[in-house]
């Protein structure tokens, strides 16, 4: 990377107005044509990255409002205390201190689903249970995720053959990430937060994929299921899930 | 702590006209229990638990057991004279008849001011229909009181004078008895990438145009 | 500044005559307006999600004001249809379900399991493997009382630093579970006649170390939470347990214990090789919170005594009997009960046989449902933190309360 380094005097203090010295970025001075050509995605008038790092070296922070606001909310992420079985007791050594949450801004477990932005469903979700799970997602304010940690919450795990347990909670929420095992390690569940970080990092608040939160029409709230006499009544929510197709093969 | 067959002779001695008979446990942990009827089980129980020989305070566990209904095939060979002369022929005939199931419910006492037990006392139910009545031996030892809810809700046994009956393990609305031998899930279809067995058949009722192909007949676990 | 007016709140209730503090007439007392508006009784759900119910366990509250004046605990939010499930699989094939029925004691449930097929098919344990398995039981042990102390000052309120050091101990140990078995919390380490891994004399070695340092942890511990006097104050005299009704109740383990009754299936059963090592059971004098507190770390002293007693006398030879079937076991048609002292309490399964590979019927006898009995008894007119206290002292783990 070139030159425009060397016109510059000197890194502007804080606070004053940005692009003082600057030269005006032309493709002579080293930097990619492609740029700023639209068919790149950048919309034309945006600053490319290498122009970015350029500017964050003398101490000059761009970056876009959605770019920040994904920033924030990534790396503070706080899920809501909600352990159902076994794959809880993992959940909690992830946020002690030999595997510690805390470093991804994940520490403050929020008792109360009013204040949580993730629901890390941890364990077997029974019938009897799901109610109160769907209850709860529908009490989380929208920007919110789940995690399904433990093969139980996934599809229903070795418990699947049973008449209380429920076969995986997507079939009521929308599910994020799936995160395997029985129990997962500590590690894996950091691993999972870190795929929902990148996840989040990825969203776009305006435009046609637009995340999920800022539109409208997508629901955010779902229907309770009822305790039957059998069985849930519905036993799942067709417009969140439908069974798998079996392949055809040849 | 003396045997089961003295603890029957008392029982019996105390309480003339209670049934008690002695079940045996044929397999290699020999814990035999006593089979107690319902009308008098009550009283049965609270002379196990004050008796000073037996002191039986601690009820460790209660269990219900669902006995089915089970056809049976008596065979029975009669001799019958040849009408020709010749030696008699032995004729074979089979009958079945059904020896109708029963809701079991099985208590394991010990006690632990002797340091001494296990005794296993049972009831049966009548049958698994609709005499499925017993008495509740909560008032005697309250460890049988949320035991003996789950065996309500999970069998279906009716305890009479139990404090609380209701269910406590599946929801109030729940209206079968799961545990049951005859119990049915509901058709919670879900197709599996390695589907075998009932899956698979499971899998045909519900989408009979797709073309499955089964993976290797693979058994039971 | 305005002078003090009065609320009209209380202008419906007599005024109690005489002077106010203020000049003018007095308002009404505290008790009559307590009386005229909180007469009311207030019906609270705690759970299924709660911070402090140790899983998903619900209690219905009716209270007077902060007073508990009737509780009712509600479960099955966590019921997995395990007896059911075996009723279907062989009885090998259950051993790894029993590690999900106490998540944080899985060496013991598994232990009790073994126990009860041996007895119902008369099967022999080498010697090793009995030694083998008081150690796994007593690690866990360890891990359980920790971790449960832990769980109890965070519902104290001391959100997570007790809890912090319990899990720094209980990383060590179950490190030492995952490379013995291949699972920290899973292990599925017994098997019918016998043990399923040899510890190699590394990790003998690295066991019994971890045993020495064991009570320097312990007196850390307690030096932070013994003598505490926030923890004095809020545990003793909270939840007593009458002996008389604990035992009719069916209580076990360090609860029932705490009350003063002497019963621990380790003496009084004397199942596998515990007779043979030099242990006391430590009992309680009142019944309460802080002496259910004590009993959890007197425990894990007598623990580690027998764990060194273990290690030092291990003999070598095989971990599992010869005899012992591992493919088509089928044992005769039968039943048997087969029970074991486990940190909780007396873990019991029952087992009925028709000679087939599954079991007729398997039933598990689980300590945490049976303790929870007096649980109303034990919280009546205590307030509602303390009924979190006291549910706390009980050691509740939802998957065995539901199975």
């Amino acid at each position: 990377m070139s030159d425009p380094a060397a016109n510059i005097p000197q890194a502007p203090q804080a606070g004053t107005p940005v692009a003082t010295n600057l030269p005006a970025p032309t493709p002579a001075a080293g930097l990619p044509s492609e740029a700023l050509s639209p068919s790149n995605g950048a919309k034309e008038g945006n600053i490319s990255d290498a122009e970015r790092e350029e500017l964050r070296r003398h101490g000059i922070l761009m970056t876009s409002f959605e770019e920040l606001y994904n920033w924030g909310r990534t790396n503070s992420i706080w899920p809501l205390q909600f352990g159902l079985a076994c794959c809880a007791i993992e959940m909690i050594a992830a946020a002690t201190a030999r595997f510690d949450i805390a470093r991804f801004g994940a520490e403050i477990f929020r008792p109360s689903p009013r204040q949580a932005d993730l629901m890390i469903v941890s364990g077997t979700v029974t019938k009897k249970m799901a109610p109160q799970v769907v209850r709860l997602w529908n009490q989380m304010p929208e920007p919110k995720y789940c995690i399904a940690m433990g093969a139980c919450a996934i599809s229903g795990g070795p418990f699947k053959q049973g008449y209380n347990v429920l076969k995986g909670i997507d079939r009521f929420i929308p599910v994020d990430i799936y995160i395997p095992g029985c129990p997962p390690r500590p590690e894996a569940l950091l691993n999972g937060l870190i795929e929902l970080q990148k996840k989040m990092k990825g969203e776009k608040l305006t435009g046609p994929n637009a995340a999920r939160f800022t539109r409208a029409d997508m629901p955010s709230e779902f229907p309770i299921p009822a305790y039957g006499a059998h069985d849930l009544e519905p036993p799942k929510n067709d417009s969140v899930w439908t069974p798998p197709k079996p392949e055809a093969k040849a | 702590m003396e045997t089961l067959e003295q603890i029957r002779d008392r029982l019996v001695a105390r309480f003339p006209s209670a049934q008690v008979t002695l079940v045996t446990n044929p397999g290699a942990a020999a814990e035999h229990s006593l089979l107690l009827d319902a009308a008098h089980a009550h009283d049965l129980a609270l002379f196990l638990r004050d008796d000073p020989a037996l002191m039986l305070d601690y009820c460790s566990n209660v269990t219900g057991v669902d006995w089915p209904d089970k056809e049976i095939t008596d065979v029975t060979k009669t001799t019958v004279p040849d009408p020709a002369g010749g030696p008699p022929k032995i004729v074979e005939s089979k009958t079945t008849r059904l020896q109708p199931g029963c809701l079991e419910v099985v208590y394991h006492l010990y006690s632990m001011a002797l340091k001494h037990g296990p005794v296993t006392i049972r009831m049966r139910t009548t049958n698994r229909s609709d005499a499925v009545a017993l008495p509740s031996l909560t008032p005697v030892w309250r460890s049988c009181d949320f035991q003996e809810r789950e065996v309500y809700d999970l069998y279906g046994i009716i305890f009479e004078r139990h404090p609380d009956l209701r269910r406590i393990l599946m929801w109030d609305e729940f209206k079968d008895y799961p545990m049951r031998k005859d119990y049915v899930e509901p058709d919670d279809y879900e197709w599996e990438p390695t589907a075998h067995g009932a899956v698979l058949e499971r899998a045909k009722a519900h989408q009979p145009t797709a073309a499955v192909t089964p993976s290797k007949e693979g058994g039971a676990p | 500044m305005t002078p003090f007016q009065p609320s009209t709140l209380g202008s419906q209730l007599p005024a109690s005559g005489g002077a106010g503090p203020f000049g003018g007439p007095a308002g009404p007392t505290v008790r009559q307006v307590h009386d005229q508006f909180h007469g009311d009784l207030l019906e609270v759900s705690m759970g299924p999600q709660h911070p402090s119910t140790h899983g998903v366990f619900r209690m219905v509250v009716t209270l007077d004001g902060e007073q508990i004046v009737k509780l009712k605990p509600v479960f099955g939010y966590l019921h997995r249809n395990h007896e059911k499930i075996a009723e279907n699989t062989t009885y090998l094939a259950s051993m790894p379900y029993t590690d999900r029925l106490d998540y944080l004691c899985s060496m013991s449930t598994n232990w009790a399991y073994a126990l009860a097929v041996e007895k119902l098919a008369g099967q022999a344990v080498p010697d090793r493997a009995q030694y083998l398995r008081i150690i796994m039981a007593e690690l866990t042990r360890l891990v359980n009382h920790s971790c449960l102390v832990g769980f109890l000052f965070n519902d104290l309120g001391t959100s997570f630093t007790p809890l912090l050091y319990a899990f720094r101990e209980r990383e060590k140990i179950i490190d030492l579970f995952e490379s013995l078995s291949g699972s920290r919390m899973m292990c599925n380490y017994q098997r019918f006649g016998g043990c399923r891994v040899d510890p190699t004399p590394e990790w003998l070695a690295a066991a019994s170390a971890l045993t020495d340092n064991f009570p320097r942890f312990l007196d850390e511990y307690e030096r932070m939470l013994t003598g505490n006097e926030i923890m004095l104050a809020r545990t003793q005299g909270i939840g007593r347990l009458d002996p008389a009704h604990a035992v009719n109740a069916g209580l076990t383990g360090p609860v029932l214990r705490a009350s003063g009754v002497d019963y621990d299936l380790r003496k009084v059963d004397g199942y596998g090789f515990y007779p043979k090592f030099d242990f006391r059971v430590p009992l309680g004098a009142h019944g309460d919170t802080y002496d259910r507190y004590m009993m959890r770390i007197l425990e894990m002293r007598e623990s580690v005594k027998i764990l060194q007693q273990a290690f030092k006398e291990l003999p070598a030879g095989p971990i599992m009997d010869p005899k012992a079937k591992l493919r088509g076991f089928r044992p005769k048609a039968g039943e048997a009960y087969g029970r074991l002292e486990s940190p909780k309490g007396e873990l019991g399964f029952y087992l009925i046989s028709d000679g087939s590979p599954n079991p007729y019927r398997y039933r598990v006898r689980p300590p945490s449902l049976i303790n929870l009995t007096l649980l109303e008894e034990m919280c009546l007119g205590h307030t509602i933190a303390d009924s979190v206290v006291i549910l706390g002292s009980i050691d509740i783990v939802l998957g065995e309360v539901d199975r």
